[in-house]
């Protein structure tokens, strides 16, 4: 079972490796991570907020949305942890 | 302070008077990182998880009943609910006039401060409901996991 | 012989939380005790954040915090700051690892309330029966 797994391990780590030929180079500017958006919410977050701190400008007015939603699953979370494990002391 | 010199319920002297010496402090700090997110790295998340750790860092050293009588239960799940609603009640606010949701400059109607100082305070306002949440759930976690569900014994 | 030197260089740190995230695999599906399995998958989703905020570095860029004033003047040249969006996403992602890591726990002590072992295959004899 465990040789069975280390295989497919390897296997897995195999195709990965062969998959970042095709990455960009480390700190390149020109990446496409950095190409088509990012450079609009550096330039304009500023002026735009007032806030100097850009990850929380984005955060919490560009991305508003997704913090909207990030606190609803913590919240789920401990509901569900609350659901899973409450119990009174008397069953035993 | 004084009523912490009551509960004879922690075991050692020193970690208790060290912890009752540093509670207050990691609660300033705490409060601090939410409300300069603006200027340095912090915001809702960090700060509401450090203001958790100043209530798990209580129940710790002393007995988990002792530290649910500084945030009792029912507390934990107002202030839980009091932080998404700030959220989504903002949003709603917004759209109440006449912006899309979530826009805050559409609340220069509401008090004039200026498009742009609207912005920049409705993420604050935003970061704070974030931050309560935070550190409701994350003491609720530490409680329920630690003692199996029946909140009175702990670690 | 250049060519593989700088490809090394060039790459080297995907290959690093490749192989972080290959150990978190491999502690997912190769381990037969419950927690294992969940540190495992701790482990791969903090490769996968590591990766991730790796790949919006530039040369010779600062962290995205500016100065206001300075910013309000002269306005923020784009290649000298560190691309921000990586670092939000990854945020959430954290929260949610924490959520996830948080019901799993819960849920392992009802398994161990209910059968009394958290091995895997002597929980599945269990169920057999």
């Amino acid at each position: 079972m465990k040789a069975l797994a280390l295989l497919a391990t390897l296997v897995t780590g195999a195709l990965l490796l062969y998959g970042t030929r095709d990455f960009p180079a480390w700190g390149d500017p020109a990446a496409p991570a950095s190409t088509y958006l990012s450079p609009t919410y550096i330039e304009k977050a500023v002026e735009q907020t007032h806030v100097p701190n850009i990850v929380t400008a984005v955060l919490g007015d560009y991305r508003g949305y997704d913090t909207m939603f990030e606190t609803v699953v913590i919240y789920c979370a401990g509901m569900a942890v609350v659901s899973v494990l409450w119990r009174k002391k008397e069953e035993e | 302070m004084r009523d912490l010199n009551e509960h004879t319920a922690g075991e050692d002297l020193i970690i208790t008077t060290a912890v009752r010496l540093m509670v207050p402090f990691i609660q300033l700090f705490g409060l601090y990182v939410i409300v300069h997110g603006h200027y340095s790295p912090g915001g809702g998340f960090q700060g509401g998880v450090i203001l958790g750790a100043a209530f798990i860092l209580l129940a710790l050293a002393y007995d988990l009943k002792t530290s649910q009588k500084f945030m009792t239960v029912k507390i934990n799940a107002i202030l839980g609910n009091l932080g998404a609603a700030i959220f989504i009640g903002v949003g709603v606010l917004c759209a109440l006039f006449g912006g899309l949701f979530l826009d805050y400059s559409a609340l220069d109607a509401l008090i004039p401060l200026g498009p742009v100082a609207w912005r920049s305070f409705g993420i604050f306002l935003v970061e704070v409901g974030v931050g309560l949440t935070v550190m409701s759930i994350m003491v609720l976690l530490y409680w329920n996991l630690s003692s199996g569900g029946a909140m009175d014994e702990g670690l | 012989m250049e060519m593989m030197v700088d490809e090394v260089v060039a790459k080297y740190n995907y290959w690093i939380y490749v192989v972080l995230m290959m150990i978190g695999f491999y502690a997912m599906i190769g381990k037969r005790n419950l927690v294992k399995k969940l540190l495992g998958l701790n482990i791969f989703q903090t490769a996968i954040i590591l990766f991730f905020v790796s790949t919006g570095v530039k040369k010779g860029g600062g962290i995205p915090i500016v100065d206001k004033y300075q910013a309000l003047a002269g306005g923020v040249d784009a290649a000298s700051v560190v691309n921000p969006l990586p670092h939000v996403l990854m945020l959430t992602a954290i929260v949610v690892g924490v959520s996830v890591t948080g019901v799993a726990l819960a849920v392992l002590q009802r398994v161990y309330r209910e059968y009394g072992t958290l091995e895997e295959d002597e929980i599945l004899e269990k169920v057999q029966q």
